[in-house]
């Protein structure tokens, strides 16, 4: 598809520049810094609907393509585009972000305009790391959104924000640095930054496995799967709840997509031989995740462990190497974006309130913010997979997947959902009903600009849970062209892999 | 050859230039009344002498000189580092009470002795372009005379330095005795004829050691945090740019094009001194609260990172070693800008606490300060981020990708104490008096220039890369 103008690139650099531009506002204009963030997350939400309407949804091929040479020397170039895989994602970041503007409206008191601007700089970043074809430029966003997203958790958040701030970065660049090793390697090795040309090379199993772990210190973390999660809980849960809504909704998205653009295409064999491992460390993080959720008493860091849950299952999707939990995989993070943003919404309107992060300081909430209680109802269901909202389907087609694949995976997801169920409404049980807690018996209720966020949000609840297809149909063909790919490059190698991993 | 006119001097123009400059500014001092004056003529001066390089290739003194692309761009690197410089001190002398115009002529006559050994042909012009820079970085060390902390630094670099020397003497001596030439080409001619002996090996060493010396590399490195310190924080920002570059242009030149032919012998001690290099640099700069001293680790370690551009050696490494001084050389000027502008009367500003809540009372310096710790740590969009990438590149394609593993994981450990410094300035409230800022215009420039630079080729590298590469050969 092509469109008449650059696209993509506005989407990356509006925000970006818009940011820098609102550096000039003066230091007391803090209406005028809001208004100004508004306006321009609003207008790059409005620019990306074409992605949208008029994405080719009948073909697998890179869409609104723009291709420029820039580091001559090197080979690199400015090389953007979408496919049915990011050009979800892309929609996703540029919604979520006006709705962080407007739920960061009366929370961010201090240093508001750094704050705005800081939160453009990620968007801009985010979006360039769904739509970077060359990976040169890929390491330059994705590296890059470090240094917001450091100082948004460090600045703006809670009470333990240094520590993980600093944790969030070194974790994530320690990772990072060894996937740049690997990028380095795959240059040299194929002479190209260009991802799809460099997914038409095939490379031998060893190099593959080298690589593929290389990439995987990159993505794990950022997923998070387990073993390396541990920054997760404290990040999000410091962070200000927009952090928390981008870290959730998005930026942990960016470690999955990795996998989907990167690891399957260009290591196909390695991956295919590292599926079971895959599979069982998603198992474990669906399953730790989950009751480890039952141990927290902070609302904020439950709901992040439940994010390392629920990544599992994108995980198990994505690794299950079939279209079901491929697609499910893909859809997963979607609704995960949208479900688990939302809850995080939510905390931040009642935290804004009290202050609190304690769930034993709540308690009858339902009958103090009685619509409150109802959207956040909306999110437990579809956080839990209630057929009819979009959680369902996801976990549905990701659990029929994992099945495919390794029976006991796809049964022991399916306990996650159990264990999902019962942690989602023992928080709901305890935060809502019992007796009004004396802490919350005079909070006001919420106001439009606070609900109109979750408005949005639940539209999207039910017509994911609805008419799955109008965003499954973006994936199929994307989906489709990357599995042949993975196969047919595995089927000649299998022997030797099958050798290798004592077969599974 | 025996023969001596003037046509000998058309490569040595430039230098000539700075020469000239050097007395120049001292007969100007004499008379101007505001010392500045010695300032602008000396950047006036290498204006000159930089339109001149490009001019002035070819050999001379019977290829004792060269001039080739090789040196002029480390030339260059001498340039930016005096202009930076002489920008960095103009009112920070003044709060030392110190503002004397020796400082501008000491200033150029070290950079003088930088372009000699970029230019040295020979061990013997190395030496005196060494020991030009040497004695005219010693005297700096130790320009703030009433401060017992620069005589300290002074004495310390002194008795350090001519160790390094006599060091590279007795290399030099033996090296001579083995080949009977003083010529680094002829060098490595004679060494492939002859081939690897027990006392040739040790002349080896004997030069790492000087150059390891110079350069900081661990474990000779020791004088390093403490000159640096206690020097004048100018001369800090100075030494820490430019004679590190000059140190690692003579080291390329004499190792790869007089025992190019003996690298498979000398890498492996390299790689051990760099991977050494980057573990002290950057373990050791965690636990510093005094920026100063911290940056004087950070300098260590980037000297592991450059190095080894001479371990992956050929034109690759060389131009990625270049490439990476280059851009080290603007973000490490622009860290030691802040670290001035926050040295007021009374004031040292030097410790870890005084940039507590900068971000609050100074907002730009703080935000000018977040560009050049990122780009230090290596953070794209910044040129730290080129700079690394370059040598990653040219490590893994000389088949050392354990080696660019370990830089890398050393990278992300350097994160931890350039993101303190970001930590402090942004995550921290203000304590007490807010510092004030000694901004003056001159300052103002070089920050801007530095600032504009680190951002421009982070994103925009090309022309860098290009002039790095054709230098290189």
């Amino acid at each position: 598809m092509e469109i008449g103008y650059p696209l993509l690139s506005t989407l990356i650099f509006l925000p970006i520049f818009g940011g820098l531009l609102m550096l000039l506002i003066g230091r007391n204009q803090e209406g005028v810094v809001k208004w100004a963030a508004l306006f321009f997350s609003t207008l790059n939400l409005v620019l990306s609907l074409p992605l949208f309407s008029e994405f080719d949804k009948s073909t697998y091929m890179m869409q609104f393509v723009e291709r420029k040479p820039w580091i001559p020397d090197w080979g690199i170039e400015y090389y953007v585009g979408v496919d049915g895989i990011s050009v979800l994602f892309v929609l996703l970041s540029t919604l979520i972000t006006v709705l962080c503007v407007l739920i960061s409206w009366n929370s961010i008191k201090t240093k508001v305009k750094e704050f705005y601007v800081a939160l453009l700089l990620i968007e801009g970043a985010m979006i360039g790391v769904f739509c970077s074809l060359d990976f040169f430029l890929f390491y330059i966003f994705w590296e890059a959104m470090l240094i917001p997203m450091y100082l948004m958790i460090g600045v703006w958040g809670g009470p333990r924000r240094v520590y993980a701030a600093i944790k969030f970065f070194l974790y994530t660049l320690v990772g990072s640095v060894l996937m740049l090793v690997g990028i380095v390697v795959l240059y040299l090795k194929a002479g190209t930054f260009n991802i799809l040309d460099l997914s038409q090379a095939s490379l031998p199993l060893n190099l593959q496995m080298w690589l593929f772990w290389a990439f995987f210190a990159a993505f794990a973390v950022k997923v998070p799967m387990f073993p390396v999660h541990t920054w997760l809980p404290d990040a999000h849960t410091e962070a200000p709840t927009a952090g928390s809504v981008v870290l959730a909704a998005i930026l942990i998205k960016m470690g999955a997509y990795g996998f989907l653009r990167f690891s399957l295409p260009l290591f196909p064999e390695a991956a295919k031989a590292m599926a079971p491992v895959m599979i069982g460390l998603s198992v474990v993080a669906i399953i730790y995740g989950g009751l480890v959720c039952f141990a927290q008493t902070d609302l904020k860091r439950l709901i992040a462990y439940s994010s390392v849950s629920h990544m599992g299952f994108v995980t198990l999707g994505i690794f299950a190497l079939n279209p079901q939990g491929m697609e499910g995989g893909i859809l997963y993070m979607i609704n995960h974006g949208i479900v688990t943003g939302a809850l995080f919404l939510c905390v931040g309107i009642v935290y804004d309130r009290t202050h609190s992060r304690e769930i034993a300081d709540y308690g009858g909430l339902a009958s103090v913010m009685p619509v409150y209680a109802g959207f956040f109802m909306l999110f437990t269901l579809a956080s839990i997979g209630l057929p009819g909202l979009n959680g369902f389907v996801s976990e549905f087609l990701v659990i029929l997947g994992g099945f495919k694949a390794k029976k006991l995976a796809g049964v022991l997801a399916a306990t996650g959902i159990i264990i999902g169920a019962g942690y989602m409404l023992w928080l709901y049980q305890r935060v809502f009903f019992t007796g009004v807690n004396d802490n919350i018996a005079r909070i006001e209720p919420m106001g439009l600009r606070e609900a109109l966020p979750l408005l949005l949000l639940s539209v999207f609840v039910f017509w994911i849970g609805v008419h799955p297809d109008t965003f499954l149909g973006f994936m199929h063909e994307s989906v489709n062209h990357l599995l042949e790919g993975v196969n047919y490059g595995a089927s000649d190698t299998m022997m030797a892999v099958k050798g290798l991993t004592g077969g599974y | 050859m025996n023969e001596i006119n003037v046509s000998m001097l058309a490569p040595l123009l430039p230098e000539v230039i700075m020469a000239s400059a050097g007395i120049l500014v001292l007969l100007v001092e004499l008379v101007a009344r505001r010392k500045e004056t010695a300032g602008l003529l000396s950047i006036a001066a290498v204006a000159v002498a930089a339109y001149y390089v490009p001019h002035s290739f070819g050999k001379s003194f019977g290829g004792m000189f060269v001039s080739d692309g090789y040196s002029a761009f480390f030339k260059f690197i001498f340039f930016i580092n005096l202009i930076l410089t002489v920008l960095l001190s103009m009112r920070y002398l003044v709060i030392e009470k110190s503002n004397h115009g020796e400082y501008y002529s000491l200033v150029v006559f070290s950079t003088l002795g930088m372009m000699l050994m970029a230019s040295a042909g020979d061990l013997i012009v190395l030496y005196l372009g060494l020991e030009l820079m040497a004695l005219s970085s010693y005297v700096l060390a130790g320009f703030i005379r009433h401060d017992a902390r620069s005589s300290e630094a002074a004495v310390k670099y002194f008795l350090l330095g001519a160790f390094s020397s006599a060091l590279l003497l007795y290399g030099i001596t033996l090296v001579y005795g083995l080949t009977g030439t003083t010529d680094v080409s002829l060098i490595g001619a004679a060494v492939v004829e002859k081939g690897l002996s027990t006392p040739l090996f040790l002349s080896v060493v004997f030069l790492m050691a000087a150059f390891g010396f110079k350069t900081a590399l661990a474990p000779f490195h020791m004088w390093a945090p403490d000159v640096y310190e206690g020097a004048p924080t100018s001369v800090t920002a100075f030494m820490s740019v430019g004679p590190k570059a000059a140190a690692f242009a003579a080291f390329g030149r004499v190792f790869l094009t007089g025992f190019g032919s003996l690298s498979t012998d000398w890498t492996g001690i390299l790689v051990v001194l760099s991977i050494l290099t980057m573990a002290v640099g950057n373990i050791l700069a965690i636990q510093q609260d005094n920026i100063k001293r911290m940056l004087a680790y950070s300098s260590v370690a980037h000297a592991g990172y450059a190095v080894l551009g001479i371990i992956v050696g050929g034109a690759e490494g060389l131009a990625a070693m270049m490439n990476y001084l280059f851009i080290y050389g603007f973000m490490n000027l622009g860290a030691f800008a802040v670290v001035i502008m926050l040295r007021s009367e009374g004031v040292r500003g030097e410790s870890l606490e005084d940039y507590k809540g900068l971000a609050k009372t100074h907002p730009f310096a703080a935000a000018v300060m977040l560009v050049f710790m990122f780009s230090l740590t290596g953070i794209p969009p910044t040129a730290g981020f080129i700079g690394k990438f370059y040598l990653f590149k040219a490590v893994v394609g000389a088949g050392y990708a354990w080696l660019a593993v370990v830089t890398v994981i050393f990278s992300a450990i350097s994160a931890y104490f350039y993101l303190r410094v970001v930590m402090y300035m942004y995550m921290l409230e203000p304590e007490g008096e807010a510092v004030t800022l000694s901004l003056s215009p001159s300052l103002g420039l070089a920050l801007l220039i530095t600032t504009l630079v680190v951002i421009l080729i982070g994103v925009y590298p090309s022309p860098l890369l290009s002039f790095a590469r054709l230098a290189a050969g």
